[in-house]
This record gives structure tokens, sequence and C-alpha cells, in this order.
């Protein structure tokens, strides 16, 4: 049954992911956060983490480690499989049926138009993960050290491009340090 | 047999040493591909490139069955594809049992709970940076706003709001070219 349910999740997955790895991350959370409960928001956070650190398409990592997790060995090759398949079929439609640039630009075009929906969906993902769990004893006075982790990250990141690889370790270490 | 192996171990090397996404992976593509093996020349390898951008799916996983399928068919396509995942399943694997097994001590639950709220603001960074890129203006600006609302605070499924934005995007295209056409029939009336 849940190989099932995770082939499934997956295929939906690798249709309806426009605009790459972090545009899937909403999808994933409701599906493996919300709807299933495969994992917690902690777990979830960490996943990204760890799935952000190593090497290789982002979108697999999670696959393979959310597959893992709800379904062992055989669960996590399932996932990332399941998550190709659609990429299969399109790409060998794509192949025999219209490879040319006049399609490329029909769907360059509804890319453009997803944009900005893209981009709230990576949004709502954030916010989603921006609760009691993730963030240690939000708005307790003193200890707001997750609120100006997350803010200078944010800075970085936004303002400065910085790594974020380098930016995960550097906060790996300040939580070492500090809790 | 030959140049399936090759394409295997070409996008293999990149699935095992890449980090940083998609964008990364795409220019050691290229030095393999184009520079190195001359498998695909460079106009043709950019233009293919610009069609799978647009397509929704893993990005590596598509760029490497469209290569390994332009360079040896069905067969390539499936090696360029185990090439590139086959690393990425047995790091996270690997890495996965291990944390799993370990998460619970105490070191490593302070470090994940300084990396957790890193982790937040490296996801809403690149979606405001994609909103600027965008050129989103006050009117457009309902369109991620609205999404953020009906996902974060309805917890409608992401899978609908997507298909909404495609049939809305869809519509406004035709709508577009349909009024790009009348426009140039009025000309055509007056003239």
């Amino acid at each position: 049954m849940i190989y099932l349910q995770l082939l499934w999740v997956f295929i939906k997955i690798g249709v309806l992911g426009f605009g790459g790895g972090y545009a899937m991350l909403s999808l994933i959370q409701h599906e493996v956060v919300e709807n299933y409960a495969w994992m917690n928001t902690t777990e979830f956070a960490d996943m990204v983490a760890i799935s952000q650190m190593t090497p290789g398409p982002i979108s697999i990592n999670m696959a393979t480690y959310v597959g893992y997790t709800a379904g062992g060995f055989p669960g996590s090759l399932l996932a990332s499989f399941a998550l190709c398949l659609p990429s299969i079929i399109m790409v060998y439609l794509i192949i025999r049926l219209f490879m040319n640039k006049k399609s490329g630009t029909l769907m360059a075009n509804l890319l453009k138009g997803l944009k900005p929906a893209i981009a709230g969906l990576i949004f709502a993902a954030g916010l989603s993960m921006m609760n009691g769990q993730n963030f240690v004893q939000i708005g307790k006075g003193e200890n707001n050290i997750s609120i100006v982790i997350c803010v200078l990250a944010f800075v970085a990141s936004y303002f400065f491009k910085a790594n974020p690889i380098l930016l995960i370790v550097l906060s790996g270490v300040v939580g070492f340090f500090v809790y | 047999m030959k140049t399936a192996f090759q394409l295997f171990f070409t996008f293999f090397k990149i699935g095992a040493f890449t980090l940083g996404g998609g964008y990364a992976m795409l220019s050691m593509v290229e030095k393999a591909v184009v520079d190195k093996k001359k498998w695909i020349a460079s106009d043709e390898f950019w233009d293919m490139i610009a069609i799978i951008q647009s397509l929704p799916g893993v990005f590596a996983v598509n760029t490497a069955l469209y290569v390994g399928h332009k360079i040896d068919g069905r067969k390539g396509a499936i090696a360029a594809m185990l090439g590139a995942i086959i690393p990425s399943i047995v790091i996270i694997l690997l890495l996965a049992t291990v944390f799993r097994e370990y998460r619970d001590l105490p070191v490593v639950e302070r470090i994940f709970k300084g990396i957790r709220p890193c982790v937040v603001a490296l996801i809403l960074a690149p979606s405001l940076r994609m909103i600027k890129s965008a050129k989103i203006t006050w009117k457009t600006a309902i369109i991620p706003i609205a999404t953020v609302l009906l996902i974060w605070l309805c917890k409608i499924s992401p899978a609908i709001v997507i298909l909404a934005a495609i049939a809305g995007s869809l519509a406004y295209a035709l709508v577009m070219q349909k009024k790009a056409k009348q426009a140039m029939e009025r000309k055509e009336d007056q003239a």
C-alpha cells in the first residue's frame, strides 16, 4: 500500500514539478508532511538540509530520502523511479512528436506565465516550515537565536548570494555552540 | 554498448560531483558532451536545453535523457539517466541510514537546531529573487500572494494550485494571441 502511495505521489510531483527542485518543495511537503504524515516538520527540514548539501539533483535526493523513510530501501528506489517516470515519457514524446523551436517557445511562454505562481509556491513552503518545531522557543524573550540565524542567512543569501552549503555549515556550528 | 557505458559514466561523474543543483550541472554537461566528447554541437546543445528547461520534472534527468537519446537512442537515454541519479540514491541512502540512527544524539540535535532556521531562509530567499526576476508589478502581485495564502493558510493542495495556474497561463497566452491577430486584421482592413 505504502509503495502504491509513494509511486502515485512522486509521479504526480514529476508531472507538476515545473521550475526545478525548489518548486517541488511545496508539493513534497503537502504530501509527505500533511497528507500521509511520513515525516514531521523537523524531519522535513533536516531532509531538505541534507539534500541541499549532498551532490546530485536535489529533487532526486529528496525523493530517495522520503522513500527510504516511508518504505525502506525498496521505497527509496521506487520514489526516485516514480519521479523520473513522467520525464522519461515526456522527453520521449518531445523527441518523437514535436522537437522544434515553435513548440519550445510555447512551453517557455507557459513557464513564464507560471513563474509568479511558482515563486508563491516556494515561499509558502518556507512559511509552512516557520513554526515552533523548527524555530526553537520562538517569541520566548531571551532565546530568539533561531530568528537571528534565519534573518542573517536570508540577508546573506538574498543580497550577497552566499553559498547555501556554507550557510548550512555555519548555522550548524552556531547551533552546536549556542544550544 | 560502448557509447552507452560512456554516457553512464559521464553522467555518473556529473551526478556524483555537482553541488548546487541543475544549473551548476549544466556547465559540466556542456564541458563533457560538447567540448570533450564532441557528441553534440554547441548551438544544437543550447537549443535543446532551451526546450528541456521548460519541462516539468527533474532538470538533470530530463537533460540526461535527451542527451543520451540524441547520442545512443533509447539505450543511451536510460544509461545517461541512471548515471545521473545513482550517485544521489547511493549517497542519500548512506546518509539517511546514519542520520536516522544518530539524530537523537544531543550533539546532532544541537547542530540541526541551528540548521533548521537557515533552511527556511534558503527557501524564502530564492522565491523572492524569483518574484523580482519575473518583473511582478502591483497588479500581478495578486498571483504569488494568492498562491501563498491558498497553500499556507487554506492548506489547499499545491497540485490544484499548479493546475489552476497552468489553465490561467494558457488562457492568458491564447487571449493575447487572439488580440494580436485581431489587431493585425484591423490594420489590414484600414489599409
